[in-house]
């Protein structure tokens, strides 16, 4: 019988979420690591049993977390994250050079392939990496030296690069994005990065075509079609064809194109969501109206599920990392709240039940399939 | 030595914790000895690279505020001694 767990990162804390692969009745465990703020959380696909979690707050830092036993004890290891190097500078809030500062973790990728190997999302934007799980970590660093790095601009939540995305079809192709920065690859394994941006439309950078400096918001790729990314931008969900060398807008008939969240159902890899957010200024749902819209058409046309969702009074957010799908037969899809609750839908998203309502404000939500 | 409750739980002690440090005793030699003896902490009261106090803890000793103090320098005698703490104080901060 397979099993589904959702690793929730909140606010003060993470939960593990454990049900059938009916998903109606669920298990709720935690605070870990309560009244610490845990950005993500994320298992490793070659060792479902091995998680990773990063915990920080504004008093003590940054930790990293590692559960060999799918969560239930957890051992804190390496937390030293060195830029190689001399750090140099990127652009401040008022365009001024200001010196790489590490902050926090925000999103940790563990390997395909090896549990011991794990990717970190840091903020100032780099990418660090792990190959002893999670005990020593090392930058990836000519990501910040490719040559833009001095003109990346923080966004309002940060500089932070929150998004890694292994290529499951090469394994020297790694995709990665940066608030507010844009969107970069490699293509030999983290040693030399591009931008990818063509196609973006920025109209709050100077150029609005310029190839740095667009708010990319979250990217998903099915891993069936490495080379289709789907993209949610400050404003605009965008589509790639050519593994990001260029991009072409997709929002069709979405009431807004703001937003965070987006995802690709498991077998479906036309199949999309997005959780459109009213506006940049007004970070809740139109009309306070939660309503996922989902394409089968890999954009373009969008449909809103709201069957089991609030249709009114609701003035929730959803963030970047807080979407994820599991692979059961019939495609499960989970999103979490800035209001402390946790969706789920057994059926594509067709209609959804709370799975828990008074959480702390969900930062992220990563689900494993567990046979 | 008195620690923040978070950091107590994080180090997994209770209580006041007591160091054994030979040579002189300043915040650098405290610090360097609670880090030694709880591995856990490294980047939780300083950071990592650059040494620096984390902005929202402080250093408090024989009521007065150390944090400032260069981390070199000596500590009050009653703290050398064990008769008074060296506290690490959470900031009001937070949310």
């Amino acid at each position: 019988m397979s099993k589904v767990r959702v690793l929730v990162g909140t606010r003060k804390g993470a939960f593990v979420l454990t049900s059938d692969g009916k998903r109606q009745k669920w298990d709720v465990t935690g605070p870990h690591f309560g009244g610490w703020e845990i950005y993500h959380l994320k298992g490793s696909p070659a060792d479902p049993n091995r998680l990773y979690a990063s915990q920080s707050n504004g008093w003590s830092g940054q930790l990293i977390q590692r559960s060999n036993d799918g969560g239930k004890t957890w051992e804190p290891v390496g937390n030293k994250f060195a830029y190689e190097g001399i750090p140099g500078t990127h652009q401040w809030y008022d365009g001024t050079p200001h010196p790489w500062e590490f902050k926090r973790v925000w999103h940790l990728e563990p390997s395909l392939t090896d549990p011991d190997t794990v990717y970190a999302g840091v903020e100032d934007a780099a990418l660090f990496r792990s190959t002893d799980g999670g005990n020593n970590w090392e930058e990836l660093a000519g990501l910040r030296g490719h040559g833009s790095g001095p003109h990346w601009q923080p966004g309002a939540g940060g500089m932070c690069l929150h998004t890694i995305i292994l290529d499951p079809a090469d394994p020297q192709r790694i995709f990665i994005a940066i608030s507010s920065a844009g969107a970069f690859r490699t293509d030999d394994g983290g040693k030399s990065w591009k931008p990818i941006n063509r196609g973006l439309r920025s109209q709050y950078i100077p150029d609005p075509e310029a190839e740095v400096g667009h708010c990319v918001h979250h990217i998903a790729m099915h891993k069936s079609k490495p080379n289709v990314l789907y993209m949610q931008k400050h404003w605009d969900v965008m589509r790639s064809n050519n593994g990001g060398d260029s991009w072409q807008e997709v929002s069709g008939n979405l009431p807004t194109d703001f937003g965070f969240a987006i995802d690709i159902h498991a077998h479906e890899p036309e199949t999309i969501y997005v959780v459109p957010i009213k506006s940049d200024a007004e970070h809740y749902p139109l009309d306070g109206k939660l309503r996922v819209y989902r394409s089968r058409s890999g954009g373009d046309e969008w449909e809103a599920l709201t069957e089991g969702l609030p249709q009114q009074d609701c003035y929730v957010n959803v963030l970047r990392d807080a979407m994820a799908v599991d692979t059961l037969d019939d495609c499960g899809i989970y999103f979490g709240t800035t209001g402390g609750q946790v969706y789920g839908s057994a059926n594509a998203g067709d209609s959804w039940m709370p799975i828990v309502r008074d959480l702390p404000a969900v930062l992220s939500v990563e689900v494993q399939t567990l046979s | 030595m008195a620690l923040p409750a978070h950091l107590r739980t994080l180090a997994k002690v209770q209580g006041e914790v007591t160091l054994h440090i030979e040579g002189p005793v300043s915040q650098r030699s405290i610090l360097d000895a609670l880090e030694a003896g709880y591995p856990v902490l490294r980047g939780t009261v300083r950071d990592q690279v650059t040494k620096q106090r984390r902005p929202f803890l402080r250093f408090f000793a024989c009521a007065e505020d150390l944090s400032h103090q260069p981390p070199d320098s000596a500590l009050p005698d009653a703290v050398l001694s064990g008769a008074e703490p060296f506290l690490i104080v959470a900031a009001v901060a937070g949310g």
